[in-house]
């Protein structure tokens, strides 16, 4: 399900610009982390994917469809949300429930409610706990349940909005695991962070913005190793880019293997 | 002379069957810059919630042992005393913010107001204290209005007016930006250094490892490890027990065991990082690795 996004404009009712005239497209199954400086216009221009803000000029359409003429819970089909503060999504009296709440205002009926539920649940290991009170958990295991409740609702495109945030080593990984599925399965994954470690790792194209405005859109290693230029927008490089560069690397790494095979090849060429 | 000493600590929360914190000892010197680090759930919440007397004056629940912060003992005081020497920004900046106040100006003076501050000694206060952590343009914006870094600068800023003798920061930094994150680190970094002593949870590894004295490693309520950022963040210890570390030491340690880290001991920061690798290479032009 393809996302066409062009010249779009956004002005918030106390008059901040937010997005200042923004085009891009997004195809089906890409995976895209999206950076930027704090008031960037990050998380402004995802609510605009799933019909939370309309375009004050400009246009956005998913699958097609103009957000404008669709209403939110139309477009919920086909654009999952994960708020960045699960407190903010989570109301119901327990796991099994909050998890069943999207597929269930779906008009599914229960058989694959229930399939739909098993599967999020497990996606996010959280199967042992659908009778707990979400409030019950703690901050990590709430952030898990509120991506569960949107990962039931199976759409084509999942928006998650800084899922790494005062989050553990364990539960990083742990959502880089769902991530990774979401991918196999051919979903569309945008995801605004700050842990530019966890994007290098995770994700495989690179949007920047600035003040309301693409600064960069691109392959993941032809933006993270733009330094200076992300420096405009307080991103910083991964560690192992910085790594790369300060040993003089001609290619950008982001990874670990990338970093491990530019080393070894420095060392066998300089040797030969 | 230690400014924090936590001896035998341990507290349960009320309705609560198992403790959050488990015999803790804790001594921290006056201006020492302190790194907490753990997983989820370790206690690192709980402990600052303890320093800045909230545990047990405010939750209430059991605490055994003696927590003695500025001087001022546990048991035998009020909140009161203890909000005069200990500033605690909260992990969720939402949560910190008055919602009584209109501007941000005013949200950093609200403080400073409730103690008495004279208005000319506070308007000073609380336009040095915004220069200081770069918000001074976000002055006449509604608190609710900001992004959630944004808001964590004002949620630092409110504490940093106050002067406390000690401040305790529960991840001041998680919704900031990388050179955000980076630049907050600098001002706490410089406030350690005018004296105030800074007790800081964070799972910035790469950051506490460049700014921070001394790094107290937390799992499930009790102190697991403790040292210098370079001994805690390349034990062994640590990455099996389920903490974040540097990427650096992560990939040096691959290194390590196919022959492209020869170096004793694992680095942590970028410098340690580039030390390390950029003396096995060799030296010289190549291709591959382009000449400096």
């Amino acid at each position: 399900m393809k996302i066409e996004i062009s010249n779009l404009h956004f002005t918030y009712p106390t008059g901040v610009e937010a997005l200042r005239g923004i085009s891009l497209a997004i195809e089906s199954g890409e995976q895209v982390a999206i950076v930027g400086q704090n008031g960037s216009g990050k998380t402004t221009l995802v609510k605009h994917l799933n019909g939370l803000l309309r375009p004050t000029s400009g246009e956005v359409r998913i699958g097609g469809w103009d957000t404008k003429s669709h209403s939110v819970a139309k477009l919920a089909r086909r654009v999952g949300y994960v708020f960045q503060n699960p407190d903010e999504q989570l109301f119901s009296k327990n796991v099994g429930m909050e998890v069943a709440f999207g597929p269930r205002n779906m008009g599914l009926n229960g058989d694959q409610i229930q399939s739909l539920v098993q599967d999020a649940l497990l996606m996010t290991e959280l199967s042992d706990k659908t009778e707990t009170n979400p409030y019950d958990l703690s901050a990590t295991w709430r952030k898990m349940v509120a991506l569960a409740s949107v990962i039931s609702m199976d759409t084509d495109i999942v928006i998650f909005d800084e899922p790494t945030t005062g989050q553990d080593a364990m539960n990083i990984a742990r959502i880089a695991n769902v991530i990774k599925t979401l991918r196999t399965r051919g979903k569309t994954v945008i995801t605004i962070t700050h842990d530019i470690d966890f994007c290098a790792e995770n994700f495989t194209r690179v949007i920047a913005l600035s003040q309301g405005k693409v600064l960069l859109d691109g392959k993941a290693n032809e933006v993270l190793g733009q330094e200076e230029i992300l420096a405009i927008t307080y991103v910083e490089p991964p560690q192992l880019t910085r790594l790369g560069k300060r040993l003089g690397f001609t290619n950008t790494v982001r990874t670990q293997d990338e970093f491990l095979t530019e080393l070894k090849r420095g060392k066998s060429e300089a040797r030969t | 002379m230690a400014i924090v000493n936590l001896q035998n600590v341990t507290y349960k929360y009320p309705l609560t069957s198992s403790p959050a914190l488990r015999d803790v000892n804790l001594q921290i010197s006056e201006g020492e810059f302190v790194a907490v680090v753990g997983p989820n759930e370790a206690g690192k919440s709980t402990l600052c919630y303890t320093l800045a007397g909230f545990v047990p004056h405010f939750f209430k629940g059991e605490l055994t042992g003696t927590v003695e912060v500025a001087g001022i003992e546990s048991h035998t005081s009020t909140l009161n005393e203890w909000v005069m020497n200990v500033g605690l920004a909260f992990q969720n900046p939402f949560n910190q913010i008055s919602g009584a106040k209109y501007t941000v100006f005013e949200e950093i003076a609200f403080g400073l107001e409730n103690i008495g501050v004279p208005r000319d000694e506070m308007i000073g206060r609380v336009e040095a204290a915004m220069k200081l952590t770069d918000i001074s343009d976000l002055a006449d914006r509604s608190p609710y209005s900001l992004s959630g870094g944004q808001q964590q600068r004002v949620a630092l800023t409110s504490i940093l007016v106050m002067q406390p003798k000690i401040l305790v920061l529960d991840e001041p930094t998680s919704q900031m930006d990388p050179i955000g994150t980076r630049e907050v680190f600098g001002v706490i970094r410089k406030m350690a250094e005018q004296g105030m002593t800074v007790v800081l949870v964070e799972h910035k590894v790469e950051w506490i490892a460049q700014f921070a004295d001394r790094v107290i490693a937390l799992k499930d309520g009790q102190v697991l490890l403790e040292g210098t950022p370079g001994e805690v963040f390349t034990s062994p210890i640590l990455e099996e027990s389920g903490f974040g570390i540097s990427r650096y030491t992560s990939v040096a340690r691959k290194a390590q065991q196919i022959g492209l880290w020869k170096k004793e001991g694992l680095p942590v920061t970028l410098d340690e990082a580039a030390d390390g690798f950029g003396s096995s290479l060799p030296k010289g032009e190549r291709s591959g690795i382009s000449a400096k």
